[in-house]
């Protein structure tokens, strides 16, 4: 799993990017109560926003990690937003991308890097 | 203390109200309307009038009001809302006449608005007042329309607005919604602009730029001259976020400052009430050479007759579809009137005088981060109570206990755990002593048992709710459940 | 110095010196000299409440009023019924002197009040939700034309002509100064015009906004608008009367995607035009799109029942310059005085209301009918406003006003083509002998 300076995991699986946001990130927002995705099919490009969350009292973009179509969005997280608050890196997931550039995952940080920029 | 919903007092047969018996020959509606236009159900609750009473007069206990004790709400200026003022305003002459009637059948409302108009104008330092805006944030828009169709008409080719990041968020909300970019400017170390960041953002291509002073933390920006002849050296155009009017009433005026747009909030400074969250209204001012572009009617005066100009070449339009908020703006005239020239000016010194007070009394146990003397309000932080485990948001809840309103928190966003307090120049020295105890006595629990301030409130009707699940599951109809 | 400030002189001593000033004057010291207002304000001086009231009690009476004179004027502001009860609640100080109830522990009342207004607001419009209120009936408009491109991503909204030109106007100045392509559709027989509205909507509309009953009066089919407007991708904004959505289908059960309108009619004073309070209430799929407050139930720690404003983060505060709007304030207070006339109503009462007016209306065209030179241009069905044609209406007009009747609206400054066309309406409050009298001073005036 690799990470990126906006608080995104990455999983990559062959071609495709599992996508969600940090347990780092998921804390600081709070109880999380909405999340805004985006349609299957759309495109985005590395480091655009693709959603949204929402919590009580703040909301924050999320941003393409990597490059990409949308081949699956987690629809759970419609009736339960708060699994990206209990389990941000597992059921927590937001979504999977067929990546366009495989060369886009060895500029996202390790575990070690990104637990720097958090501190 | 549970009051039960309007719908669970339903009892189908009874009635809150009779109407006079039908005097007219009746037809068949059914003869007259499409069937698939007649209504099959309405779901309302049946109610008698004592009933009705009951169950809003119980309601209305449950809430902290200005009429029951202090509410130190930083930028809303909770004063005293005289009662006379709610007479007036009920008045049958200003109560029930109808925003159709001819202009001739209304002289005295319309000479109302003009004085209003007139009272304002002074105040601020502008040329003309436009009435009609219903909300500080409605007084924004029609604000920016101005200074967007100023450009247009210049050929300008304007893209930005520049606000301080201690700036109110309807600021960029209201430019958005007329499509200009937003530049947010920092504030320095004294909690002015950044007279340098906004130098480095003086571009062509800036419209105007919209700030409140004094600012959100309550402090004077003295380099406002500066500042102005800035921005209006490139052709950009000084917005005056009316907000924290009531601490420079007769002092001095946004139009001396350079400001070329303006907006009020009758509700604040005005004394109108805040009614639960509105009606508010938003009167917005402009300099001479800004008159043109304001929305329409304009009321005209001539010879003491008082009409209306529906159209204008260059104005915006209309933000509404009236005059504006009409016995809102009949309550501010009749405070005018009633504190005239020399009280309005008593009212912004006596809110300073109490803001001063009040922050140089906290800030033995509070941290003040801008040690320095205020205007009508001011900013306190929490920060220095996290090693105990409370947040500003505990200190807020405890106040609550004990019968005050909390300041406004977590406002401005520039300062951590940031508690802001506006006193306003209707509470006496012994209200503010009584506040600054508790507040003192609640920084003493923070430090010796922060529970009672994690677990507060516990003498209000409701204890802390659960918002999560408020905005996950939203039940906001009682007919249509989550 | 008024009385609303309550310093003693020795108190005003003690807080300068605990300060560390003499004077207040020093606390504005850092006011530059060039800047400083070296003058007395151009404002009268003050003047005791009694003179205040004296003088502004002079200047009510000038106006002539709907009590004293008997008012058929409608477009957008009705004279209807308002219980006295209203009043005396809504003085209570605990609703009008509070604020936004931002700390929900000591915001109970007015908290639950919005929810009991959000509630029936719904259900009188078919709706799945609304918000706590805005400012009034133009304005509510143009945040449901914001709703709309939001959903869509289209810029194009189709507004029948039809529609209160007050409101036309206000769309125009903001809706338009965000690059919104207003269309404007005429009538036909003071209804929507089916065919032209056909060759407008394309897949670039947004929305079709149509008023149900529109400004004349008249019926619009909205369930055809709707299935117009969904055909091509755009949904459907109903602005309604809220008293006509008594005895009339709710707009939600016809195909309306978000309804809109003016709340006045529901309990408010006529105030000269405000304040009044606007309502939107919108499908369930548009949620995320409603600007303004909204409040939710919800429970307490103790797990007893209460109110929070809730769904904050779609607000300004929070997105700031990402907003949908910038609407940061309700008309709580006239929330609460509509919801006070619905409770004390009810179902039943609210019927009655609407079918008295609907009633009076119908009678009072029969009567108009038999007057000579009179014409009634359109042949819609209606509910309690209508359109009739005199020779020189203005005058007439004047002559009528004369007798102490306030005869209508002359709709040639809205409409060129509507010269001599009078819009008038009736309200439950009108007698038969107020309109046949009416009919008899009409009658006497175009002789």
């Amino acid at each position: 799993m690799k990470f990126s300076k906006e608080h995104e995991w990455v999983k990559l699986e062959g071609n495709t990017a599992t996508i969600g946001i940090t347990d780092y990130a998921a804390h600081q927002l709070g109880d999380i109560v909405f999340v805004e995705l985006p349609n299957k099919g759309s495109k985005f490009e590395v480091n655009k926003v693709f959603g949204t969350i929402e919590s009580v009292k703040t909301v924050s973009d999320v941003y393409a990690p990597m490059s990409g179509e949308v081949t699956e969005v987690n629809d759970e997280l419609d009736a339960n937003p708060a699994l990206v608050n209990e389990d941000p890196t597992g059921k927590g997931w937001i979504v999977k991308i067929k990546i366009s550039d495989p060369k886009e995952y060895d500029q996202l940080l390790d575990e070690a890097a990104y637990k720097a920029t958090c501190e | 203390m549970t009051e039960p919903l309007l719908f669970e007092l339903d009892k189908k047969g009874r009635r809150g109200y009779a109407l006079p018996k039908l005097d007219v020959p009746t037809v068949d509606p059914a003869d007259h309307i499409p069937t698939k236009f007649l209504r099959k159900q309405l779901n309302m609750p049946s109610l008698s009038e004592l009933e009705t009473v009951r169950h809003f007069t119980r309601l209305s206990r449950m809430n902290h009001s200005v009429d029951v004790g202090f509410y130190p709400l930083g930028s809303c200026t909770m004063k005293y809302n005289p009662k006379v003022n709610e007479n007036i305003a009920r008045l049958p002459g200003f109560a029930n006449i109808h925003p159709h009637q001819n202009a001739n059948s209304v002289q005295g409302a319309l000479k109302l608005l003009k004085t209003t108009e007139k009272y304002l104008a002074e105040l601020t330092g502008m040329d003309a007042i436009t009435l009609q805006p219903a909300a500080g944030a409605h007084g924004e828009l029609t604000g920016l329309l101005i200074i967007k169709a100023y450009h247009n008409k210049k050929g300008n080719n304007k893209k930005k607005i520049l606000i301080p990041d201690s700036g109110h968020g309807t600021n960029p909300a209201s430019c958005t919604m007329v499509g200009y970019e937003v530049v947010n400017i920092k504030s320095d170390n004294r909690g002015c602009i950044d007279i340098e960041d906004l130098k480095a953002n003086i571009t062509q291509d800036v419209a105007g730029l919209m700030i409140t002073n004094p600012n959100t933390l309550g402090l004077f920006d003295e380099n406002i001259g500066e500042l102005a002849s800035l921005v209006h050296s490139v052709d950009g155009l000084l917005y005056y976020d009316g907000a924290n009017f009531n601490a420079i009433m007769g002092w001095t005026r946004p139009g001396d400052m350079g400001f070329d747009v303006v907006h009020l909030n009758l509700h604040k400074t005005f004394s109108t009430p805040h009614g639960g969250g509105g009606p508010g209204s938003g009167p917005v001012g402009v300099k001479a050479h800004l008159k043109e572009f304001l929305p329409t009617p304009f009321i005209i005066e001539e010879n003491n007759t008082y009409s209306l100009k529906n159209e204008n070449d260059d104005t915006i339009g209309a933000v509404l579809g009236s005059l504006g908020n009409f016995s809102v703006i009949v309550k501010a005239l009749a405070y005018m009137m009633y504190n005239g020239k020399e009280g309005l000016k008593a009212a912004s010194a006596y809110a300073v005088l109490n803001a001063n007070y009040m922050m140089k009394k906290l800030k033995d146990t509070y941290y003040v981060p801008y040690d320095r003397f205020c205007k009508h309000e001011f900013v306190i932080s929490g920060k220095t109570f996290a090693k105990h485990g409370v947040k500003t948001l505990d200190i807020a809840k405890r106040l609550l206990d004990f019968g005050y309103h909390s300041p406004t928190i977590y406002f401005p966003l520039i300062v951590e755990e940031a508690m802001m307090f506006e006193p306003t120049e209707t509470e006496s020295k012994d209200t503010l002593d009584g506040f600054i105890d508790v507040m003192e006595k609640i920084a003493k629990e923070a430090v010796e048992n922060s529970d009672l301030l994690k677990n507060a409130p516990v003498t209000t009707p409701v204890r802390r709710l659960d918002e999560a699940t408020a905005a996950r599951k939203p039940d906001i109809n009682f007919y249509r459940k989550p | 110095m008024s009385t609303y400030i309550p310093h003693t002189s020795t108190e005003l001593q003690e807080m300068l010196n605990v300060i560390g000033v003499k004077t207040i004057d020093e606390l504005f010291a850092e006011i530059p000299n060039n800047l400083r207002l070296n003058k007395d304000l151009d404002i009268p001086c003050g003047m005791s409440e009694l003179e205040m009231t004296r003088e502004l009690t002079s200047l009510s009476e000038i106006n002539k009023t709907v009590d004293k004179n008997v008012c058929f004027l409608g477009g957008g502001a009705y004279d209807h019924i308002i219980p006295a009860a209203i009043d005396h609640l809504l003085l209570r100080g605990d609703f009008f002197t509070a604020y936004t109830p931002y700390q929900p522990e000591v915001s109970q009342g007015t908290l639950q009040c919005i929810y009991e207004y959000q509630s029936l607001i719904c259900s009188l419009t078919g709706m799945d939700q609304t918000n706590a209120s805005l400012y009034e009936g133009a304005t509510a408009n143009v945040e449901a034309i914001k709703m709309a491109e939001a959903q869509t991503g289209r810029k194009k909204v189709i507004l029948l002509d039809t529609i209160n030109p007050a409101y036309r106007k206000v769309i125009k100045t903001i809706n338009g100064a965000q690059d919104t392509e207003i269309i404007t559709l005429s009538f036909e027989d003071g209804v929507c015009d089916v065919t032209k509205l056909a060759r407008a909507i394309d897949d670039k509309t947004a929305a079709v906004i149509v008023q149900y009953p529109n400004f004349f009066g008249c019926l619009e089919d909205i369930e055809n608008i709707a299935k117009m407007a969904h055909e091509a991708g755009a949904l459907c904004i109903v602005c309604a009367n809220p008293i006509a959505l008594a005895i009339l289908e709710a707009p939600g059960n016809l195909g309306a995607d978000i309804v809109t309108g003016e709340g006045q009619p529901l309990g408010v004073p006529l105030s000269f035009g405000g304040p009044y309070i606007g309502f939107l209430a919108a499908k369930k799929a548009l949620l995320r799109k409603m600007p303004g407050r909204i409040v939710g139930k919800t429970l307490d720690i103790d797990g007893k029942q209460g109110f929070v404003l809730t769904l904050q983060a779609r607000e300004q505060h929070i997105r700031r310059e990402k907003a949908g709007s910038n609407i940061c304030s309700n008309q709580a207070l006239v929330a609460l005085n509509t919801t006070i006339y619905m409770s004390l109503m009810g179902a039943e009462g609210l019927k009655e209301v609407a079918l008295h007016c609907f009633q009076k209306a119908h009678y009072m065209k029969s009567e108009l009918a038999k007057i000579e030179k009179l014409t009634v241009p359109f042949t819609s069905s209606f509910f309690h406003e209508m359109v009739i044609k005199v020779p020189n209406a203005d005058s007439v007009l004047k002559r009528m006003e004369e007798k102490g009747i306030f005869a209508g609206i002359a709709l040639e400054k809205y409409y060129p083509n509507l010269k001599d066309c009078i819009l008038l309406a009736v309200t439950e409050k009108r007698t038969k002998s107020e309109i046949d009298d009416y009919c008899k001073y009409l009658g006497e005036a175009l002789k």
